[in-house]
Protein backbone atom coordinates (compact mmCIF):
# COMPACT_ATOMS: atom_id res chain seq x y z
CA UNK A 1 0.00 0.00 0.00
CA UNK A 2 1.38 3.51 -0.58
CA UNK A 3 -0.15 7.28 -0.95
CA UNK A 4 1.12 10.01 -1.80
CA UNK A 5 0.70 13.94 -2.70
CA UNK A 6 2.58 14.12 -5.95
CA UNK A 7 3.71 17.97 -7.79
CA UNK A 8 4.22 16.41 -11.34
CA UNK A 9 2.02 14.63 -13.76
CA UNK A 10 0.78 10.88 -12.47
CA UNK A 11 1.55 7.84 -14.49
CA UNK A 12 -1.23 5.35 -14.27
CA UNK A 13 0.57 2.65 -16.08
CA UNK A 14 3.46 2.70 -13.36
CA UNK A 15 0.41 3.04 -10.51
CA UNK A 16 -1.09 -0.41 -12.18
CA UNK A 17 2.03 -1.87 -12.45
CA UNK A 18 3.04 -0.83 -8.97
CA UNK A 19 0.30 -3.24 -7.42
CA UNK A 20 -0.34 -6.23 -9.97
CA UNK A 21 0.81 -9.46 -9.58
CA UNK A 22 0.47 -12.78 -10.55
CA UNK A 23 -2.27 -13.34 -8.48
CA UNK A 24 -4.68 -10.25 -9.33
CA UNK A 25 -6.95 -11.23 -11.25
CA UNK A 26 -8.59 -7.84 -10.89
CA UNK A 27 -6.98 -4.10 -11.47
CA UNK A 28 -9.85 -1.58 -10.62
CA UNK A 29 -8.54 1.87 -11.35
CA UNK A 30 -10.40 5.59 -10.60
CA UNK A 31 -9.15 8.68 -11.94
CA UNK A 32 -10.15 12.27 -11.41
CA UNK A 33 -9.63 14.50 -13.74
CA UNK A 34 -10.30 18.70 -14.37
CA UNK A 35 -13.47 18.89 -16.09
CA UNK A 36 -14.76 21.88 -18.00
CA UNK A 37 -17.67 23.00 -16.01
CA UNK A 38 -18.75 23.63 -12.65
CA UNK A 39 -22.26 24.94 -11.32
CA UNK A 40 -22.40 25.74 -14.72
CA UNK A 41 -19.43 27.81 -14.76
CA UNK A 42 -16.63 27.36 -17.52
CA UNK A 43 -13.33 26.16 -15.97
CA UNK A 44 -9.91 26.46 -17.17
CA UNK A 45 -7.69 24.85 -15.11
CA UNK A 46 -7.66 24.18 -10.76
CA UNK A 47 -4.74 24.96 -8.86
CA UNK A 48 -4.53 22.22 -6.04
CA UNK A 49 -3.17 22.98 -2.13
CA UNK A 50 -3.26 21.15 1.14
CA UNK A 51 -2.26 20.89 4.64
CA UNK A 52 0.44 18.36 3.37
CA UNK A 53 1.30 16.34 6.66
CA UNK A 54 -2.55 16.24 7.23
CA UNK A 55 -3.29 14.90 3.83
CA UNK A 56 -0.98 12.17 3.75
CA UNK A 57 -2.13 11.02 7.04
CA UNK A 58 -5.55 10.99 6.35
CA UNK A 59 -5.17 9.01 3.17
CA UNK A 60 -2.77 6.71 4.42
CA UNK A 61 -5.52 5.69 7.29
CA UNK A 62 -8.47 4.78 4.50
CA UNK A 63 -6.58 2.89 2.86
CA UNK A 64 -5.58 0.96 5.56
CA UNK A 65 -9.23 1.41 6.52
CA UNK A 66 -9.82 -0.01 2.78
CA UNK A 67 -7.52 -3.16 3.58
CA UNK A 68 -9.38 -4.15 6.81
CA UNK A 69 -12.36 -3.63 5.23
CA UNK A 70 -11.96 -5.20 1.63
CA UNK A 71 -9.01 -7.18 2.65
CA UNK A 72 -7.40 -5.58 -0.21
CA UNK A 73 -3.57 -4.16 0.20
CA UNK A 74 -2.38 -4.07 -3.05
CA UNK A 75 -3.26 -0.63 -3.45
CA UNK A 76 -1.90 2.66 -4.25
CA UNK A 77 -3.25 6.36 -4.15
CA UNK A 78 -1.81 9.67 -5.86
CA UNK A 79 -3.11 12.78 -5.51
CA UNK A 80 -1.65 15.87 -7.42
CA UNK A 81 -1.18 19.14 -6.24
CA UNK A 82 -0.67 22.41 -7.98
CA UNK A 83 -2.29 23.79 -11.29
CA UNK A 84 -4.11 21.64 -13.17
CA UNK A 85 -5.51 22.10 -16.67
CA UNK A 86 -8.51 20.55 -18.49
CA UNK A 87 -8.44 16.56 -18.47
CA UNK A 88 -5.18 16.02 -16.39
CA UNK A 89 -5.81 13.76 -13.91
CA UNK A 90 -5.86 14.61 -10.55
CA UNK A 91 -6.49 11.69 -8.18
CA UNK A 92 -5.52 8.17 -8.82
CA UNK A 93 -6.61 5.12 -6.73
CA UNK A 94 -5.66 1.64 -7.97
CA UNK A 95 -6.47 -1.77 -6.22
CA UNK A 96 -5.39 -4.78 -7.02
CA UNK A 97 -7.08 -8.11 -5.87
CA UNK A 98 -7.57 -11.63 -7.24
CA UNK A 99 -11.18 -11.00 -7.44
CA UNK A 100 -13.07 -7.49 -9.24
CA UNK A 101 -15.85 -7.14 -5.87
CA UNK A 102 -13.20 -6.38 -3.40
CA UNK A 103 -10.93 -4.43 -5.83
CA UNK A 104 -13.92 -2.48 -6.82
CA UNK A 105 -15.69 -1.80 -3.28
CA UNK A 106 -11.99 -0.88 -1.79
CA UNK A 107 -11.62 1.70 -4.98
CA UNK A 108 -14.79 3.22 -4.40
CA UNK A 109 -14.00 3.50 -0.51
CA UNK A 110 -10.99 4.86 -0.90
CA UNK A 111 -12.46 8.31 -3.55
CA UNK A 112 -15.70 8.34 -1.47
CA UNK A 113 -13.58 8.88 2.32
CA UNK A 114 -10.86 10.96 0.21
CA UNK A 115 -13.00 13.50 -0.81
CA UNK A 116 -15.02 13.82 2.31
CA UNK A 117 -12.10 13.80 4.46
CA UNK A 118 -8.37 14.99 3.21
CA UNK A 119 -7.23 18.23 3.51
CA UNK A 120 -7.11 19.47 -0.17
CA UNK A 121 -8.47 22.04 -1.36
CA UNK A 122 -9.35 23.86 -5.33
CA UNK A 123 -8.96 27.04 -6.56
CA UNK A 124 -11.23 26.81 -9.80
CA UNK A 125 -10.20 29.78 -12.64
CA UNK A 126 -12.77 30.14 -14.86
CA UNK A 127 -12.48 31.70 -18.57
CA UNK A 128 -13.33 35.26 -17.40
CA UNK A 129 -10.31 35.32 -15.48
CA UNK A 130 -12.18 34.89 -11.56
CA UNK A 131 -11.66 32.08 -9.30
CA UNK A 132 -13.38 30.66 -6.57
CA UNK A 133 -12.90 28.03 -3.60
CA UNK A 134 -14.67 24.91 -4.85
CA UNK A 135 -17.35 24.04 -1.89
CA UNK A 136 -16.30 27.62 0.21
CA UNK A 137 -18.96 29.31 -0.54
CA UNK A 138 -19.91 32.97 -1.23
CA UNK A 139 -18.08 34.96 0.80
CA UNK A 140 -14.91 33.30 -0.77
CA UNK A 141 -15.15 34.31 -4.17
CA UNK A 142 -11.23 35.49 -5.20
CA UNK A 143 -11.45 37.99 -7.89
CA UNK A 144 -7.73 40.29 -7.47
CA UNK A 145 -5.25 37.77 -6.81
CA UNK B 1 1.01 29.87 26.33
CA UNK B 2 1.36 30.04 22.42
CA UNK B 3 -0.18 27.88 20.18
CA UNK B 4 0.46 27.81 16.53
CA UNK B 5 -3.06 28.66 14.12
CA UNK B 6 -2.72 27.54 10.17
CA UNK B 7 -5.37 28.47 7.97
CA UNK B 8 -6.02 27.45 4.55
CA UNK B 9 -7.46 28.42 1.33
CA UNK B 10 -10.68 30.49 1.01
CA UNK B 11 -9.56 30.99 5.51
CA UNK B 12 -6.12 31.94 4.60
CA UNK B 13 -7.53 34.77 2.07
CA UNK B 14 -10.11 35.68 4.76
CA UNK B 15 -7.75 36.62 7.11
CA UNK B 16 -4.51 37.55 4.90
CA UNK B 17 -2.17 34.81 6.04
CA UNK B 18 -1.75 31.34 6.50
CA UNK B 19 0.00 31.58 9.76
CA UNK B 20 -0.67 33.22 13.24
CA UNK B 21 1.04 32.59 16.41
CA UNK B 22 -0.98 33.07 18.95
CA UNK B 23 -0.76 33.85 22.72
CA UNK B 24 -3.89 32.29 24.89
CA UNK B 25 -3.87 31.46 28.83
CA UNK B 26 -3.13 27.64 29.70
CA UNK B 27 -6.25 25.68 29.91
CA UNK B 28 -7.61 27.32 26.75
CA UNK B 29 -9.75 24.91 24.07
CA UNK B 30 -10.18 25.11 20.22
CA UNK B 31 -13.27 27.28 21.15
CA UNK B 32 -11.06 29.78 22.44
CA UNK B 33 -9.02 29.90 20.07
CA UNK B 34 -11.90 30.31 17.52
CA UNK B 35 -12.95 33.68 19.47
CA UNK B 36 -9.82 34.70 19.78
CA UNK B 37 -9.65 34.45 15.47
CA UNK B 38 -13.20 35.54 15.08
CA UNK B 39 -12.18 39.24 16.58
CA UNK B 40 -9.20 39.83 13.89
CA UNK B 41 -9.27 41.81 10.99
CA UNK B 42 -10.74 39.60 8.60
CA UNK B 43 -11.67 36.96 11.50
CA UNK B 44 -15.79 37.77 10.54
CA UNK B 45 -15.49 36.07 7.40
CA UNK B 46 -15.01 32.90 9.06
CA UNK B 47 -17.67 30.26 10.31
CA UNK B 48 -18.90 30.14 13.98
CA UNK B 49 -17.98 26.34 14.12
CA UNK B 50 -14.86 25.30 11.24
CA UNK B 51 -13.54 22.04 10.92
CA UNK B 52 -10.34 22.34 13.36
CA UNK B 53 -7.62 19.74 13.42
CA UNK B 54 -5.24 19.99 16.53
CA UNK B 55 -1.18 18.46 15.34
CA UNK B 56 -2.90 17.16 12.14
CA UNK B 57 -6.52 15.01 13.90
CA UNK B 58 -9.55 16.44 13.83
CA UNK B 59 -10.48 17.61 16.85
CA UNK B 60 -14.09 19.10 18.41
CA UNK B 61 -14.25 22.87 19.76
CA UNK B 62 -13.84 21.59 23.34
CA UNK B 63 -10.27 19.95 22.72
CA UNK B 64 -8.15 21.67 25.26
CA UNK B 65 -5.02 22.64 24.23
CA UNK B 66 -1.19 22.72 25.35
CA UNK B 67 1.61 24.75 24.48
CA UNK B 68 2.88 24.91 21.34
CA UNK B 69 0.06 22.74 19.49
CA UNK B 70 -0.70 23.73 16.04
CA UNK B 71 -4.61 24.10 15.29
CA UNK B 72 -5.70 23.95 11.51
CA UNK B 73 -8.87 25.83 11.08
CA UNK B 74 -9.72 23.42 8.18
CA UNK B 75 -12.38 24.85 5.00
CA UNK B 76 -14.67 22.72 3.42
CA UNK B 77 -12.86 19.60 1.60
CA UNK B 78 -12.59 19.82 -1.88
CA UNK B 79 -10.39 17.02 -2.91
CA UNK B 80 -10.53 14.62 -5.93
Amino acid sequence: MRTALVDRPIDVASLIAEVSDDSCGAVSVFLGCVRDVNDGRPVTGIEYSSYRAMAEREMTTIVSEAANRFDVTRVVVEHRLGTLGLRDVSVAVVAAHPHRAPALDATRYIIEELKKRVPIWKLEHYTDGSRDWVGAGSLDSVTSR
Amino acid sequence: MTVTVLLFASYADALGTSAIELDVPSGSTVNDVLGALSTMPGGDRLPPRPLVAVNEVYASSATVLDGDDEVAIIPPVAGG
